[in-house]
């Protein structure tokens, strides 16, 4: 009788204290999470607030203006209608789709590779993650040296024979303009102009400006590592058991990476794709020291539009604007991706 | 498990966050603090410039050097950003005046770009009385005043005077293609002179566009060349429309000049552009004479020889660096000196002879400086002074932005039509803005 009063007096005191400690972590836990909300709260959500804000203002030049434009969206309307941030989109798309095949690409090539441990794969898996830690300035630089036309891989050719090679065939030599090369590839303009005339007169060249699939290989070259290290990841969490099962039913190597592992690293692929995605929507340093604005606007990227109007012109409500489209741009990679992962947890 | 663990590691990075921003908001406070204080004492002077290349760096430290032979109690503090011909170092200042934070007195271009953008939105302080005391009015030419003035008073002091139209050759190459050192070049001329060197094989004209201000400032001293001082500065003071038969007669003078460049001019900036002048892969190259310090470096001096650029014989157009006095400097009195030192003549020598450039006054000292620079006196002296849009003296940041965009779309599609529509419209804003 005694024993089993205490035991209940015990239980009672254990839920008292539970209670409280439940209560005491109500109070605690917004009370911990209230600086970093106010942190983030002010410093990342009201500062986009205030940049959607200047984006609809009238502060266009250097003194402060902050009343609303008439008509709101006028600022937007400008901003499309200039023909170098037309270019930059249509730029960011052709970058972003070939940079992201290029370096996801590669890196599940390289994660392949080593995966297969040929040959001194701890070393070369360093290796290969090495460029990731460099500085995009540091790299832009290099590779502006490489992708010189009379300076740099054009040099290689040029030793190697490969021209002396061409012009014994009677064919031009092989020099290609690299960063330089102002031209757009596969003009889409013509075809548009046939379902929609006025196409036919836009200054802006729908199609691939040659001189950003330099910018494309050197961004690829310094994130690929990255993507390798990703799918790597990936690789070791597929099953022993999975690998096996697949020998025993006689699939060949190349059948059991294109048939049953790369589809198990779908959720891998879709980080690594969202990841690079957002980096490329918001290039800005590699292009700056690499190729700069590229002939005619060639390499030019919204976040160099946005240094620009900002600081050059101190066009304040055009670069916001520019800004907040490239943060939509972003959004529209990010959220459905983030909706997912909270959904998952 | 797992769950636990992510959990306990996400706490930890909110209290590192939490941490982080009250570390933050301390430092900040503490920051306004210290602002506070220095505000009372004089024993600093922070300025704030761009003068970082090897050339300048030294011309920046003569100027400190001649503050501190005065002020030798003073401490100088050196505020220089690198980088892009200014522009990463325009990004920063901007920033710290719109946060009430101004240095002593930084580097500015003198015309619109110091009134503009300092002076009408209050950012700066009438230096009449100093300009009086000084006697700067009777050393400094009325054209350059002129441009450092604003309703009739003055708000900077000028410290060394660039030219941006020259033009720059090879000496030897122009001879081994059969042309005798010229003594100066109309347009025609030049493009004889070039075709003689494309007959050789030689790039006529070396461009270096990957700097912004480059396309601009070779269409400006085209148009310069094409027009004449008087109605170029009409066409940037916005008294002439853009649509101008001179406008597109300097459009296709341009893009006649665009057969004679080097097909890599994008990837290049403008000291590797004028590089391959001093190697005698290229023949010209029009440049403001800050080249010249490039000319000092190799050691080029008697190979490379120099011309106005052809057409604008008797101009000179203006490329000035100066220095204003801010509105709410930390040290207000020690600001003041500074102005006094650097428009004084040992200084300004002293700053000129490292710098490349010339004094802003007239009364110095012409026997210690090399030929080049003589020449570009005695211009300085009797010239139109005509101001420099790519470098933001004749027209406002809104409308030098959108002659870099028209200009380096031109380079590559030499649309005549788009580059006068472009500078109209921008024309347009600037009279909207100005209203």
């Amino acid at each position: 009788m005694a024993t089993a009063s205490s035991a209940a007096a015990r239980d009672t005191a254990a839920t008292a204290a539970r209670s409280r400690r439940f209560s005491l972590e109500r109070v605690l836990a917004p009370l911990l999470l209230a600086p970093s909300a106010i942190a983030l709260g002010v410093f990342v959500y009201g500062f986009i607030a205030f940049t959607v804000w200047v984006s609809l203002s009238n502060w266009r030049t250097n003194r402060r203006d902050l009343s609303l434009s008439d008509p709101l969206l006028r600022t937007y309307g400008t901003l499309f209608n200039t023909t170098r941030f037309q270019i930059d989109l249509r730029n960011t798309l052709v970058f972003t789709v070939i940079f992201l095949l290029l370096s996801a690409g590669v890196g599940l090539a390289l994660a392949v590779l080593l995966d297969r441990k040929i040959f001194a794969s701890g070393f070369f898996r360093s290796v290969f993650l090495f460029p990731y830690a460099l500085s995009f300035i540091t790299t832009g630089v290099a590779w502006r040296w490489i992708f010189n036309p009379e300076t740099g891989v054009n040099l290689l050719f040029e030793q190697l024979g490969i021209n002396h090679l061409l012009a014994q065939f009677g064919m031009e030599p092989l020099k290609p303009g690299w960063i330089t090369d102002p031209t757009v590839a596969w003009q889409l303009n013509g075809v548009l102009a046939a379902v929609y005339p006025p196409a036919a007169d836009w200054s802006l060249k729908l199609g691939i400006p040659m001189a950003m699939i330099p910018v494309t290989i050197a961004a690829a070259w310094q994130l690929s590592g990255f993507a390798m290290a990703m799918f790597l990841a990936g690789l070791g969490t597929v099953p022993g058991e999975v690998r096996e099962a697949a020998a025993l039913d006689g699939a060949s190597g190349w059948q059991l990476y294109r048939d049953v592992i790369v589809p198990l690293l779908k959720p891998i692929t879709i980080s690594v794709l969202v990841i690079l995605g957002h980096v490329s929507l918001k290039i800005f340093d590699l292009i700056f020291a690499m190729s700069g604005k590229g002939p005619g606007f060639a390499t030019d990227v919204p976040g160099i539009f946005v240094f620009d109007k900002m600081f050059g012109a101190q066009q304040y409500n055009l670069g916001a604007a520019a800004s907040i489209v490239m943060l939509v741009l972003v959004s529209i990679v990010i959220v459905p991706y983030l909706a997912r992962q909270l959904k998952d947890l | 498990m797992t769950l636990t663990t992510t959990f306990a590691m996400r706490a930890n990075r909110r209290l590192l966050l939490k941490g982080g921003a009250a570390l933050t908001l301390g430092g900040l406070t503490l920051g306004r603090l210290g602002d506070l204080a220095a505000a009372q004492d004089e024993s600093k002077l922070e300025i704030f410039s761009w003068l970082t290349s090897p050339g300048e760096a030294p011309a920046l430290q003569a100027l400190f050097d001649a503050f501190n032979a005065k002020y030798p109690d003073v401490e100088v503090i050196n505020a220089a950003v690198a980088g892009g011909g200014g522009g990463a170092a325009q990004a920063v200042l901007q920033t710290r005046l719109q946060g009430n934070n101004p240095p002593d007195s930084w580097q500015t271009h003198i015309g619109r770009e110091l009134i503009d953008q300092y002076v009408v939105p209050g950012y700066c302080l009438p230096i009449s009385d100093i300009y009086e005391q000084e006697g700067f009015l009777e050393v400094m030419p009325q054209g350059l005043v002129e441009q450092a003035s604003w309703e009739s008073e003055q708000y900077s002091v000028p410290i060394g005077v660039h030219r941006g139209n020259g033009l720059f050759y090879n000496k030897s190459v122009l001879q081994d293609a059969g042309i005798a050192p010229p003594e100066k070049l109309a347009i025609d001329d030049f493009f004889a002179a070039a075709d003689a060197l494309k007959a050789k094989g030689v790039t006529g004209l070396a461009l270096g566009s990957k700097d912004a201000f480059v396309p601009a400032q070779t269409f400006e001293n085209v148009l310069l060349g094409v027009v004449g001082p008087e109605t170029y500065r009409k066409l940037f003071a916005g008294e002439q429309p853009w649509d101008d038969p001179g406008v597109r007669e300097a459009g296709d003078v341009l893009a006649h000049m665009l057969d004679y460049v080097n097909p890599d001019h994008s990837a290049l900036t403008w000291d590797e552009a004028f590089a391959l002048v001093i190697e005698g892969k290229a023949g010209m190259n029009t440049m403001g004479d800050w080249a010249w310090g490039e000319v000092i470096a190799k050691k080029a001096e008697d190979a490379i020889g120099w011309l106005n650029f052809p057409g604008t014989d008797g101009s000179f157009v203006l490329v000035v660096d100066s220095f204003p006095l801010p509105k709410g400097a930390p040290h207000p009195e020690n600001s003041a000196n500074w102005l006094r030192v650097i428009g004084s003549k040992e200084a300004q020598e002293a700053f000129n002879l490292l710098k490349g450039s010339i004094p802003a006054r007239t009364d110095t000292d012409k026997s210690i400086f090399g030929p080049y620079h003589q020449w570009s006196m005695e211009s300085f002296a009797k010239d139109e002074l005509v101001p420099s849009c790519a470098h933001g003296q004749a027209s406002s940041p809104q409308f030098k932005q959108a002659l870099y965009d028209a200009a380096t779309s031109f380079l590559v599609d030499r649309d005549v039509d788009a580059l006068v529509v472009a500078l109209s419209d921008a024309a347009a804003i600037d009279a909207e803005n100005a209203s």
